[in-house]
């Protein structure tokens, strides 16, 4: 019989269950830290480093493979008798819900009016924090670059997350928008026009709102002219068409030196007036017309709001869309483009308006780029800048509007905040020479995989229904497709 | 069973909505339909029955327009049959449809896809069910009044300001879908995600929503595949209704035959992409080359031998 067998005594009955768990635990952490040392050895316990006089000294570091191998074996044992015990008793799934999604289903009616009146008194919050106008610069600008960022996804999301086109050339977009606004303000002949006609000054004055819709329109137009030809592509040749388009538009950008000045870029581009009015200290400045003391700042301050604003026009365009056949056809695509096809929707017509309202809030939000750094060059308009935008969108939950502009807080606003951990810095911690700023890819890496483990379908996984009958339900993440089609 | 004896007048022949000459479609080497006529009449339940790779789902693509034949003509009637000089007239012409003297008649293998759905109004479903699982009940069938909504452009100004006129045709739409919804009985789950739905009534959203386009003919590709008793029963309930009360003809690729034999007015018959019996329920299931193809008799010439003897 077994009770007689030695062996029965390891695998005891669960009722005393803990020694065993603990032996095994400590037998198999006593394997990870061997394992560990072995490994290390060669990597870290061999260190060849250049002495003063050019050749090679080779330096042991067995202390720091003991340390490693300690932290392992440590680490293991901890997880072992605790998150990865096989006698825990498994967790309880209750049948009502927990307090936080309870919590959640209260918040969640609140989340969207916190959020926009936030968004409109963050300027003001941010001078009362940080004490006073000029103090708050760096936090006024930090709200304008993410609600930027905030605004490219929301367009971005128009034609990843509604209608599941693959866009990896979105920053060609926005490099459009930015380079019409920047050829035609600065354009001498429209400047002398305008001078003629309506007065010195003019053009200066008022560049960027007519050049605003123009950036736009221009925008959507290629928009157009790269959707003709590539979306008969599917899913990855969609993709990589799209990121070769993004790429041509910032070479001819880098090339066309007589136009675009190539690399050089295009700089004193007029600044950003109040509706004609300049920010200046002039008598005719927006300052001794309201009554207020000059301060730069004041300019910031309108820039943020002139990117709120156009934010919230992606975002209300974007509702009022969805609620639109156009915008159910988008939905529809995303889900399947036979389907489709089979009740008579032109889907070549559909994905084109998909691109070209994407594309247009792509070319507002380059004016509004050019205005605020008063100086574009290709550089701007890299691959990484589509690669962030697309990472707000995927992370954000496609399709989801809360959920991009969450994504958009996290990752640009957290890329930002890992500028100023100058606290690492601290002698009991990484040293003076630890900098803090050259981890930031990593740092952004690791969250991303993190995200994508743990929620992958985005932060927003459920997508909202846009009509009902009697009661609005969200659709679980599962059940919806991701297009690519 | 009904026991109708012989309809002398194939109805068929004298009031067509759709005239399949001389279809063929090579994919490559392989003739998946060979010379393939018939004609489907209107108002009537025609069935296109055959063995596993007949070519029957080949026929059904290249009449809604998913497939280009290779060679053939699909000449479909608004309104009424067209003449034959008619139908002549606008090959000749070199044009995708043209007017009749009873209204309109179209040439299918001349329209990409999405125009034979929006101006041929030919509906169809899908072997494997197609919905959009991820959209609402109720949003599957709005999206499938795209067309009517959008009559006087996607970007209607009066859409994006949300006018009351564009409010009452959302309304419209909305209580087009209600009414769909009540004939398949699933109003109480309207709100809830397709994707969601047992298979059974997945099937009969996708013939609800391919009735919201307002079809003149709705084809079905193996409605009943997958169904137990008792959602069969009610399929061939809902299909007899939409032939009742729409006059919309329906052109149905089926299996099974306790389906093809109640509702069907007209059978045509396919094997190895090949015509090979083409009548009523009755006639058709007489038919030695039918029974031989679907008995599986291992002789041709034996099967009909046996029929024979037995007639």
């Amino acid at each position: 019989m077994m009770a007689s067998d030695p062996a029965a005594e390891t695998t005891a009955p669960p009722a005393d269950a803990r020694p065993s768990a603990v032996t095994g635990a400590l037998k198999d952490a006593i394997v990870s830290g061997l394992l560990t040392a072995l490994l290390l050895t060669p990597l870290v316990g061999f260190r060849a480093s250049e002495s003063g006089t050019g050749s090679l000294v080779l330096t042991y570091r067995f202390g720091l493979v003991a340390i490693f191998a300690g932290i392992v074996m440590v680490g293991r044992f901890l997880l072992m008798v605790t998150v990865w015990n096989p006698n825990r008793p498994p967790r309880r799934v209750s049948t009502t819900p927990g307090a936080m999604a309870r919590i959640g289903a209260l918040a969640a009616p609140a989340v969207k009016p916190v959020f926009f009146s936030f968004a409109i008194l963050y300027p003001f919050l941010s001078i009362l924090m940080a004490g006073g106008l000029s103090p708050s610069r760096y936090w006024v600008d930090l709200g304008i670059y993410v609600l930027t960022y905030v605004m490219l996804g929301w367009g971005l999301n128009i034609v990843v997350g509604l209608a599941g086109l693959l866009d990896l050339g979105y920053v060609a977009f926005y490099a459009v928008g930015a380079y019409t606004f920047a050829l035609l303000s600065t354009s001498v002949p429209i400047n002398d026009f305008f001078a003629g006609t309506l007065g010195d000054g003019f053009w200066t004055a008022w560049a960027f709102w007519i050049c605003l819709p123009l950036s736009g329109i221009l925008a959507a137009m290629w928009g157009v002219i790269l959707g003709f030809p590539v979306l008969r592509l599917r899913g990855d040749y969609l993709a990589i068409v799209t990121l070769a388009f993004g790429e041509i538009i910032r070479l001819v950008l880098i090339n066309w030196v007589s136009l675009t000045n190539g690399g050089a870029g295009i700089s004193s581009i007029p600044p950003i007036t109040f509706f004609g009015v300049p920010f200046d200290s002039s008598d005719t400045g927006f300052a001794s017309i309201f009554g207020l003391e000059f301060n730069s700042m004041h300019r910031m301050i309108f820039l943020y709001f002139v990117i709120l604003g156009l934010a919230a026009l992606t975002a209300i365009v974007t509702i009022r869309l969805r609620k639109m056949p156009v915008g159910r056809a988008w939905e529809a695509l995303r889900e399947d483009e036979i389907a489709c096809r089979s009740l008579g929707i032109n889907t070549t017509l559909t994905k084109l308006t998909a691109f070209a309202t994407g594309a247009m809030f792509g070319g507002f939000a380059g004016a509004f780029f050019a205005v605020r750094i008063r100086f574009v060059s290709p550089e701007s308009f890299t691959f990484m800048e589509s690669a962030v935008i697309l990472a707000i969108v995927v992370l954000g939950g496609m399709g989801s509007q809360m959920g991009v502009a969450g994504a958009a807080i996290l990752l640009i606003g957290g890329m930002e905040l890992l500028r100023n951990l100058s606290f690492l810095k601290a002698d009991f911690l990484f040293g003076p020479d630890f900098d803090p700023s050259l981890y930031r890819m990593l740092i952004f890496g690791f969250a991303m995989v993190a995200v994508m483990v743990w929620r992958p379908r985005g932060l927003v996984s459920s997508r909202m229904p846009t009509v009902f009958l009697k009661q609005r339900k969200a659709v679980s993440g599962s059940l919806v497709k991701e297009g690519h089609g | 069973m009904v026991g109708e004896p012989l309809s002398p007048a194939r109805t068929w022949e004298t009031n067509q909505i759709l005239r399949v000459d001389h279809l063929s479609m090579r994919f490559g080497g392989l003739v998946a339909v060979n010379d393939v006529s018939f004609v489907a009449g209107r108002g009537e339940v025609t069935a296109v029955i055959g063995p596993n790779g007949a070519g029957k789902t080949t026929v059904f693509n290249c009449i809604t327009g998913f497939y280009k034949p290779t060679t053939g003509r699909l000449a479909l009637f608004h309104g009424g049959p067209a003449t034959d000089a008619e139908v002549d007239g606008v090959t000749a012409s070199g044009l995708a449809w043209g007017k009749s003297q009873a209204g309109a008649l179209y040439l299918l293998e001349r329209l990409p896809d999405h125009k034979v759905a929006s101006w041929a109004r030919v509906a169809r479903t899908f072997q494997n069910i197609r919905l959009f699982s991820g959209m609402t009940i109720l949003e599957n069938l709005l999206v499938a009044q795209h067309m009517s909504l959008t009559t006087s452009g996607l970007m209607n100004p009066v859409a994006i300001l949300n006018l009351p006129s564009w409010q009452r045709k959302q309304k419209g739409a909305v209580d087009r879908a209600l009414y769909w919804l009540n004939k398949i009985g699933l109003v109480d789950r309207a709100d809830d995600p397709a994707g969601d739905l047992p298979y059974g009534d997945q099937r009969r959203l996708e013939i609800a929503r391919a009735m919201c386009t307002d079809p003149v003919l709705l084809c079905l590709d193996e409605p009943a595949a997958g169904l137990n008793p008792r959602e069969s029963a009610a399929l061939n309930e809902l299909l007899l209704s939409i032939r009742r009360e729409h006059q919309a003809s329906i052109l149905l690729i089926e299996h099974d035959m306790s389906v093809v034999m109640e509702i069907s007015d007209h059978v045509v018959v396919l094997e190895y992409g090949s015509k090979i019996a083409d009548g009523t329920p009755d006639e058709v299931r007489n038919d030695p080359r039918v029974i031989a193809s679907y008995l599986g008799v291992e002789d041709e010439e034996e099967a009909v031998a046996v029929v024979e003897a037995g007639a």
